[in-house]
Parts: structure tokens; sequence; C-alpha cells
């Protein structure tokens, strides 16, 4: 779970806010990379982020027979 | 059929609608009231939480606002989703499993003392009551604008909907409605965004004309973006994705005020409680995938259309001969939402900074779209219905977790113990009904403080509920002392600071605020007084009794199992 808020932080305040100017030198089609994280891919890792979760939490506890 | 016989059309199938839904799931338990008889599906669950979730402000507002901010609208699309991260790894499926009614009542066991639950219970109420009024008024000023009523007799519409399914049906009737309510406002919302998207850049998906080139005009074969920061600089504006240059918030208010947000949705009574509803800790994490999913869906296309309305609003206007200017913007000018002042007297608009001769409001990016892209009137009337379907759906819910932090927090855990659960359902239902007409009163006539105070009732979450919920679960050390101290001590800091730079000095500037952070970012640091001081005062107070510890272990089970492993 460490891991899981280590790239909620990277993804959104890392790269969506210190780090955009720099990352705004890069494009990627028609975005500026650091934008783009801003704007767009922050929400996605964000559903991804909670999407592994919930599907270890369930590996977890079916390895432990919790419903 | 015009515009407003679809909107009669469209607004009047949706509520009625709403109210058989509300018919068909009527409650006569406590628990079906408070809770939905925690039978609900996590994909349902989801749903409803996206409408419970996204305000008037998110379906109306935001779009507008980033189009006008640029970069900097990042605080709302990631203040606003990166929350539910939080939600769902550190909150919802611990308090789902705990189990009980409401987050007070959490809060009132875990920390052992009545007066912990009745300090939640009452940040509860003052948070969702900030909230609700500005639902209500986003309810009057739709109706006031696509179907010519006043505003008060469009609040009281709205009062009387809301009323009907949230007295009569509690919980389990918000949640269907705000199924329905959701389907409605993202339909609402992502038919014109397409459409617009599809005449810009000749892609449908927003998401991908985005980061597509234009079409046709000057710019045709340039990338949105480079030719919108081409138009700013043309403005002398600074351009639309550059972050932090002058005029914009600087990084460190960019990131207190996104994080504010964050914590602030984590922490909101109305968006916790819907984790309850659900039938198992599991069902509550998948609900919270489910609920950012289906939010993903309309802030994911925002920024898009912020892009597209912006490009639009300059390359029409920007240097248009006043007395050529397209139709929508006579009939929205008739409402004052977009007014020309020829201030050189030449009769040609003028957008570059400084010249101060057209004014826009945020509103119009949303509400205008369709017209702009020149799409059927069935779309605008639709987009009337997703506005009043985005408010009723965030009042209901509202409304709801008032009613309970009255009738279970206060009246059955503190004041009336021995209530009957029949007795308390009347109460809620009372005390429903009574909130409901509290609602109304505000949004027909707001004060002028609520109006400021609602866009804050994030870092009074932030500062207050956040903290000693996460060191509840997390804790087993942390004391009812502290806990106390922890969360009055930031609502109050926060709401201080809030209220001295908005009512006392309004016109102070970034180098009058605490380490640069405006208002709305401080909740972020309210809540780490919050943290800090809730954690020192436990290290000083009698820790908490075995029970208590023991409970905290209880709920953390599966975790520490894995632990062990």
């Amino acid at each position: 779970m460490a891991i899981l808020l280590a790239v909620w932080f990277v993804c959104s305040y890392v790269l969506g806010i210190f780090l955009v100017e720099p990352l705004n030198g890069t494009r990627i089609g028609g975005f500026p990379l650091g934008f783009w994280f801003a704007h767009q891919g922050s929400i996605y890792v964000f559903i991804v982020l909670i999407l592994v979760y919930a599907a270890m939490m369930d590996r977890l506890d079916r390895r432990y027979g919790v419903d | 059929m015009n515009v407003q016989a679809w909107t009669y059309l469209i607004v009047t199938a949706t509520f009625a609608l709403y109210i058989g839904i509300a018919w068909w799931s009527r409650v006569r338990t406590t628990s079906g009231f408070y809770v939905a008889g925690r039978g609900v599906p996590a994909v349902a669950n989801g749903m409803a939480t996206g409408a419970d979730w996204m305000s008037a402000a998110s379906f109306i507002s935001m779009a507008g606002l980033i189009s006008f901010m640029g970069y900097t609208g990042t605080i709302y699309l990631m203040g606003w989703t990166g929350g539910y991260v939080l939600l769902a790894l550190l909150l919802a499926p611990y308090l789902r499993k705990y189990g009980k009614f409401t987050t007070s009542e959490f809060v009132g066991d875990r920390y052992y003392s009545d007066a912990a639950r009745l300090v939640a219970a009452g940040c509860t109420i003052f948070v969702s009551f900030t909230y609700i009024a500005g639902q209500m008024r986003g309810v009057g000023v739709v109706f006031s604008r696509f179907l010519e009523v006043e505003v008060h007799w469009g609040v009281i519409i709205g009062v009387v909907i809301v009323f009907f399914y949230a007295v009569l049906g509690g919980m389990r009737g918000i949640t269907y409605t705000q199924v329905a309510q959701y389907c409605v406002l993202i339909v609402a919302f992502l038919i014109p965004a397409a459409a617009i998207s599809w005449k810009i850049t000749g892609n449908p998906i927003p998401q991908f004309g985005f980061g597509g080139t234009v079409q046709e005009g000057q710019q045709a074969g340039v990338f949105l973006l480079e030719a919108l920061d081409a138009l700013h600089r043309e403005l002398r504006l600074p351009e639309y994705t550059a972050a932090f240059v002058p005029g914009k918030k600087s990084m460190i208010d960019v990131t207190a005020i996104a994080l504010a947000l964050m914590v602030g949705t984590a922490g909101l009574p109305h968006v916790l409680v819907r984790f309850y509803t659900v039938r198992s800790a599991r069902a509550a994490r998948w609900s919270a995938l489910w609920a950012l999913v289906f939010i993903g869906l309309l802030y994911t296309t925002a920024p898009a259309v912020a892009a597209f309305a912006r490009v639009n609003l300059i390359s029409t206007l920007h240097n248009t001969s006043y007395s050529e200017v397209p139709e929508w913007f006579r009939s929205w000018e008739t409402t004052g939402l977009i007014s020309f002042d020829d201030q050189d007297g030449d009769g040609v608009i003028d957008m570059s900074d400084g010249a101060n001769e057209l004014t826009v409001d945020q509103d119009i990016m949303v509400l205008a779209n369709p017209e702009i892209a020149e799409l059927p009137a069935w779309v605008v009337a639709l987009v009337a219905a997703g506005g009043l379907a985005a408010a009723l759906s965030t009042a209901a819910g509202l409304l709801l977790v008032i009613a309970s932090a009255i009738s279970h927090d206060i009246g059955k855990s503190i004041l009336w113990k021995d209530m009957s659960s029949r007795r308390e359902l009347l109460l809620a239902r009372v005390t429903a009904s009574v909130a409901v007409v509290v609602a109304a009163y505000f949004g027909i006539s707001p004060p002028g403080f609520v109006a400021q105070v609602v866009a804050f009732a994030f870092g009074l979450a932030a500062s207050s509920f956040f903290p000693v919920l996460v060191l509840g679960i997390f804790t087993r050390s942390t004391t009812k002392e502290g806990a106390i101290a922890g969360m009055s001590s930031g609502i109050l800091f926060t709401g201080a600071y809030i209220v001295y730079f908005r009512l006392i000095r309004p016109e102070a500037t970034a180098e009058d605020w605490l380490f640069g952070i405006s208002p709305e970012g401080i909740g972020a640091v309210g809540m780490l007084i919050n943290f800090s001081l809730a954690l020192i005062v436990s290290r000083f107070t009698k820790p908490p009794p075995a029970e208590v510890q023991q409970l905290v272990s209880e709920i953390r089970l599966p975790r520490e199992r894995a632990a062990d492993s």
C-alpha cells in the first residue's frame, strides 16, 4: 500500500506540479507532457491505482478465507 | 419544437422518473433510511457516489473555470479525483468493516467519548449546510435561465422534488435516484463535448481531440493546444499550458489547494456515508473504483471541453465587429452572462489583456456549448436536465447526512439513548424536512458569506475529519483528548483563516498569506495542525481503554494477517 501511495504522490504532485515546467519541454502528440499529467494522466493513474489495490486485497482476502 | 418546449419536456420526464424511483424504493426501517439496508451493489454505489459527488459546480462551472485558468485548472481536476485514492486505500473499506450508520458514530466509538461524537456531528452539519446552499442556488439558476421562472420558484420546485425522495425514500430512494441522475448528467455532458470535439478537431472523443489538430481556419493542421497558446500570446495573456507564470497561482499554492481538495474529498461526510451502503469491505473497495471511473469520465472530458471552448471563444469573438457576433452571443447577452463594453469606441471586440471589453461568466462555457457548436434544441434541453440532476443528487445526499447527524448521532446516541427505532425514523424524517426548508431559505436568499464559503467546505472537511479518521484506523494510541484537540483546532484555524482573508481583508494579496497559501488551500495546513496536535496530545494523556485498542486491531484484521505472512 505504501508503494501505491508513493505512485499516487509521484504522479500527481511530482509529475503534475513540481516538474511540470521541465516536462512541458517534451511533447507527446499534441500535449506538453507536464500539462497532460496535470489535466489527464493523473486521473487515469488514480483509477489504475484503486484497481490494483482492490485486486490485491481480493487476493489477500481469498488467501485467508475472509469474505 | 423550440428549446424551451424541449426543456420542459425533458426536465419533467426526468423529474417523473426520480419520483417514480423514490416511490418504488421507499423505506420503513432506520437501516434502510440511513444506509439503504446495506444492499447496494458495488457498481450502482459507484454511480450513486459519482452523482452524489459531482455537484452543480462540477457540471456547470468547472470546465469554464479551467478554461480561464489553463494549467492551473489542474487543482480541480486532480484535487477532486485524487481524494478517491485516499478514500479507497485508507478509509472506505475500514469504515465499512466497522459498520454502524454514520462517520460521527465511528469517531464517537473509537474515541470513547460523546464529546468527540458531538464535535464530529457538529462539523458534519456545518460542512454540509455550507455545501447544500450552493446546490439549491444552482437549481434555482438553471430553472431561471432555461425555463424563465424566477430563481425562488426554481428553488421551491427543486426542494419539493428532493423532499419527496429524500424524506420518503431515505438512503435507498436517494441511491437509486442518484443512479438515474448520474446517467442523465453524464449523457448531457458527453454529447455536446463529443460534438464540439468533432467539429474542431475531427475526432469525436474529446480526450483524443484535446491532443489533436485543428481542422479549419487559419490554424488548420496545428495542434489544438499550440493553437491555443498562440492565441493567448496574441492577446498578451500567459500561455494556456504554462504553469506558475506571473498571473497564475504559485507552485506552493497549487500544491496546497490540490492537497486540501483531495483530503477534503476523502473527509466529506456525504461521500463517506455512501460506502456504508454496500455489502462488505470488499464491495466498498470496488465501489470506490467504480465511483472514480464514473467521475473520471466527466473529469477527463472537462479539460478538453475547456480548451475547445477557449479556442472557440477567442477565434469567434476576438477582433470581431460587434454587429457581426454570432446568434448565441445575443441570446446569452440577455442573461448577463456575457457582455461587451466598447472601451475604445471602435465597435470591435478586443479580448487582449488590459482592454477589458468583454466580460464572460465561466458558466457560459458549458451552458452555451451546444449552441456554440450548433447542436439541436433537445441537446440544449438535456444540458439543463443534466445541471439539475447534478445539483439535486448532491443536495439529497447532503440532506440525508444532516438528518442522520441530528437524529442518530445527537438524538439516539447522546440525548435519548432508549429511543425506539420507529421514533428514530420519524425523527430522521422530521429533521430531513426541516433541513430541506433551511436549505431552501439559503438557496433563495443566500447570506453573502455562504456563496464565499461553499468552495471552502473542502478545507473545513480536510482539516477536521480526515486526520482523526486515519489516526483512528491506523494507530491504537490516539486518545480522545488528542482527537478532540486535533479536530477543533484544525477546523478553527482553517475557518478563521478563511474568514479573515475573505471577509475581513479580502483585498490581501499573496504576500500577506501564510507561506503564500491562499484561503482555498489553507485546509492542507489545517490538516497538518490537526495531525500533529492529535499525536502530541495523545502522548501526554491516558491511553485508550483496552477494548478500544482491540477494536482498532480488529478493523484492520485482514491486513494484520498479511503483515504476519
